[in-house]
């Protein structure tokens, strides 16, 4: 077998240096801004918790993306987060406890398992906000616009906005009563939009007529705002829920034209991302640089139920290290001056003139006695000469 | 720009007449041309060609918004990162188990070359099977003949390779055509694009 280099990291597992790294702190800091000026309050879960409590309410790939292992205290399994959202439903429903409805904001390093199918990062940074305690298009919109902001706030450009409503899918499976597998069968194709496969899926089951084609609509029920309408011909005959929840993804569609004129929104019916977690109202965000989305949401109530208290929810999230990549600045174009500092060990003056700096917010860098290296080399425009017994800042050409 | 991801061959001859039908008509020839990007009669639409096997990656990753892609390709890419809307019956073949044509009914472990690994391993599965499987990248058909594996799994057209080979074909798997893959973000940003081609081919198949 081949020596591993010891310098190599594992799989799906990088390092962020100092230049990116103090990108993505500083749009970590902007965007946790926004979310307190939206008056969302941040939370810190922690890192590593019962394995039970963190799969809440979540489907099955959750488990296979969590890291687990056997706590020595309490012969437990413990996980690894690779999702932060159960852990802050949790706070919401134990902790918080209060009626009225609460807004939480995280960000942290989730880990998994396994790397995106896309991007292949195993450590992502999840950043993300709920909102608990109102079911309804204000909560659902209020949540759509932060994402919006927390994008636009961010620099990323060109966004189009894709919404969605599970309750469609969920109130057609109900009305045709679909058995588990077969439901298993359709979810497979809608998911793949699989014109082919799902008409032979229906000429093999006794799903009544009318369902029918409301069903072999469904993959293409997907574009521009016209499919609304035309989703609300299709679905005559179609259950009560499966109208109202078409009636609030109307609502909700009219509601974000009327606040972003400029923005494409397209639509999908059949949308089934977070299928078995998600209740109602699902949307998430592209950008034409990414093959897949680049922040995500959606209703997703009573998963606070397992904890001793069910409420509606709703919320997003995205992987600030996406976020942070697509809105990389040019190195060139970013103007931090510099300064550079003698040593003079036990001049006060000097001292206080580099305190006077550092408070003032700039960066000073202190000179080593022995150090061979010049001003630029460690990346600094100005220095600090002594003139006429006073320290004086000089920019160097 | 629209970027559709085609395999030389089989797959790209008979997707051309589709593409025609869609007023989609390459200008070069990869016959004669080494480039890997053919531009079209659209200064808009370019394909890609690639490997059978790379297209679902390049669809999956953006980086063609379409693609054309063997059923048996996308079975083994497993992915649910992409859509599947059409399926354009071209290229059609059968995916099957085939062995030496005096060799005994497998029972017990069963070791089968195939180039189809996660396929094989659940066809067997699901038939109740153990099965070993060793992955090739070519002529399967000699994995039987010099011992190295009981069985094989691959594609089947005309069986002539089998038969030349001493194998004979034996349990269906799955019928084989070809998919127009698309990528998920594409399908959603590019729709005004993307859907009227998708009708287009629908209306000609």
């Amino acid at each position: 077998m081949l020596q591993r280099d010891p310098w190599l990291l594992p799989e799906g597992v990088e390092e962020v240096l100092p230049e990116d790294a103090r990108h993505l702190e500083v749009l970590r800091r902007q965007l946790l801004d926004v979310f307190e000026c939206w008056g969302y309050e941040k939370v810190i879960p922690p890192f590593i918790d019962y394995l039970d409590s963190l799969l809440t309410g979540s489907a099955h790939d959750l488990n296979l993306q969590t890291f687990k292992l056997t706590d020595q205290l309490s012969g437990e399994v413990l996980g690894i987060r690779a999702d932060m959202t159960p852990q802050v439903a949790r706070i919401d429903a134990h902790s918080l406890s209060h009626q009225q409805p609460s807004r939480l904001c995280y960000v942290g390093t989730t880990l998994h398992t396994r790397g995106g199918a896309l991007d292949k990062t195993r450590i992502p940074m999840q950043i993300g906000a709920e909102l608990f305690g109102h079911a309804g298009i204000d909560s659902d919109a209020e949540i759509v616009q932060l994402m919006l902001e927390v994008l636009a706030v961010a620099g990323v450009k060109n966004v189009h906005l894709d919404l969605g409503h599970v309750a469609i899918y969920r109130g057609l499976v109900a009305q045709a009563k679909l058995t588990e597998e077969q439901e298993l069968e359709l979810f497979d194709i809608l998911q793949r939009k699989s014109n082919s496969e799902l008409s032979s899926w229906l000429d093999r089951y006794a799903i009544p007529e009318e369902l029918q084609a409301i069903f072999l609509s469904l993959p293409k029920l997907n574009g521009d705002q016209s499919i609304l309408a035309t989703a609300q011909t299709v679905f005559t005959s179609a259950d009560v829920t499966v109208k109202a929840a078409l009636a609030e993804l109307i609502k909700l569609a009219d509601l974000m034209h009327a606040y972003y004129p400029e923005l494409t929104i397209s639509f999908d019916l059949a949308e089934l991302r977070g299928y078995y977690y998600h209740t109602g109202v699902v949307f998430s965000a592209f950008v034409p640089e990414m093959g897949k989305e680049i922040a995500r949401g959606g209703r997703y109530d009573n998963i606070g139920q397992i904890f001793g208290r069910a409420r509606p929810a709703t919320g997003f999230s995205a992987d600030l290290k996406i976020l942070a990549a697509l809105t990389k600045v040019d190195k060139s174009t970013e103007d931090i001056v510099k300064i550079l500092a003698p040593m003079a060990q036990g001049d006060l003056a000097l001292d206080e003139k580099v305190r006077d700096l550092r408070a003032k917010g700039r960066i000073v860098i202190k000179a080593l006695s022995g150090q061979q290296v010049s001003a630029q080399e460690l990346g600094c425009k100005q220095i600090l000469e002594k003139n006429d017994g006073n320290w004086v800042l000089v920019t160097l050409n | 720009m629209l970027t559709i991801a085609v395999s030389k061959g089989r797959i790209y001859d008979e997707a051309l007449p589709l593409l025609a039908e869609a007023n989609i008509i390459p200008i070069d020839d990869p016959k004669t041309s080494r480039k890997l990007i053919l531009r079209t009669n659209h200064p808009d639409v370019q394909l890609v060609i690639i490997r059978a096997t790379d297209v679902p990656t390049f669809v999956e990753y953006g980086a063609a918004d379409l693609g054309i892609a063997g059923k048996d390709v996308l079975i083994e890419h497993d992915s649910d990162n992409l859509y599947e809307p059409l399926d354009l019956n071209i290229a059609c073949c059968k995916l099957m188990t085939a062995a030496r044509k005096e060799a005994p009914e497998i029972t017990g472990r069963v070791r089968v070359a195939t180039k189809y690994v996660k396929t094989a391993e659940r066809y067997f599965a699901s038939k109740g099977i153990q099965a070993e499987i060793i992955k090739l990248y070519g002529a399967m058909e000699l994995a039987p003949i010099v011992g190295l594996a009981d069985c094989i799994v691959d594609v089947v057209d005309t069986g002539n390779t089998l038969r030349a080979n001493g194998l004979e074909p034996r349990e269906l798997i799955m019928n084989i055509s070809s998919r127009l893959v698309v990528n998920k973000a594409s399908m959603k940003m590019k729709h005004q694009v993307i859907q009227p081609l998708l009708d287009q081919f629908e209306k000609t198949l």
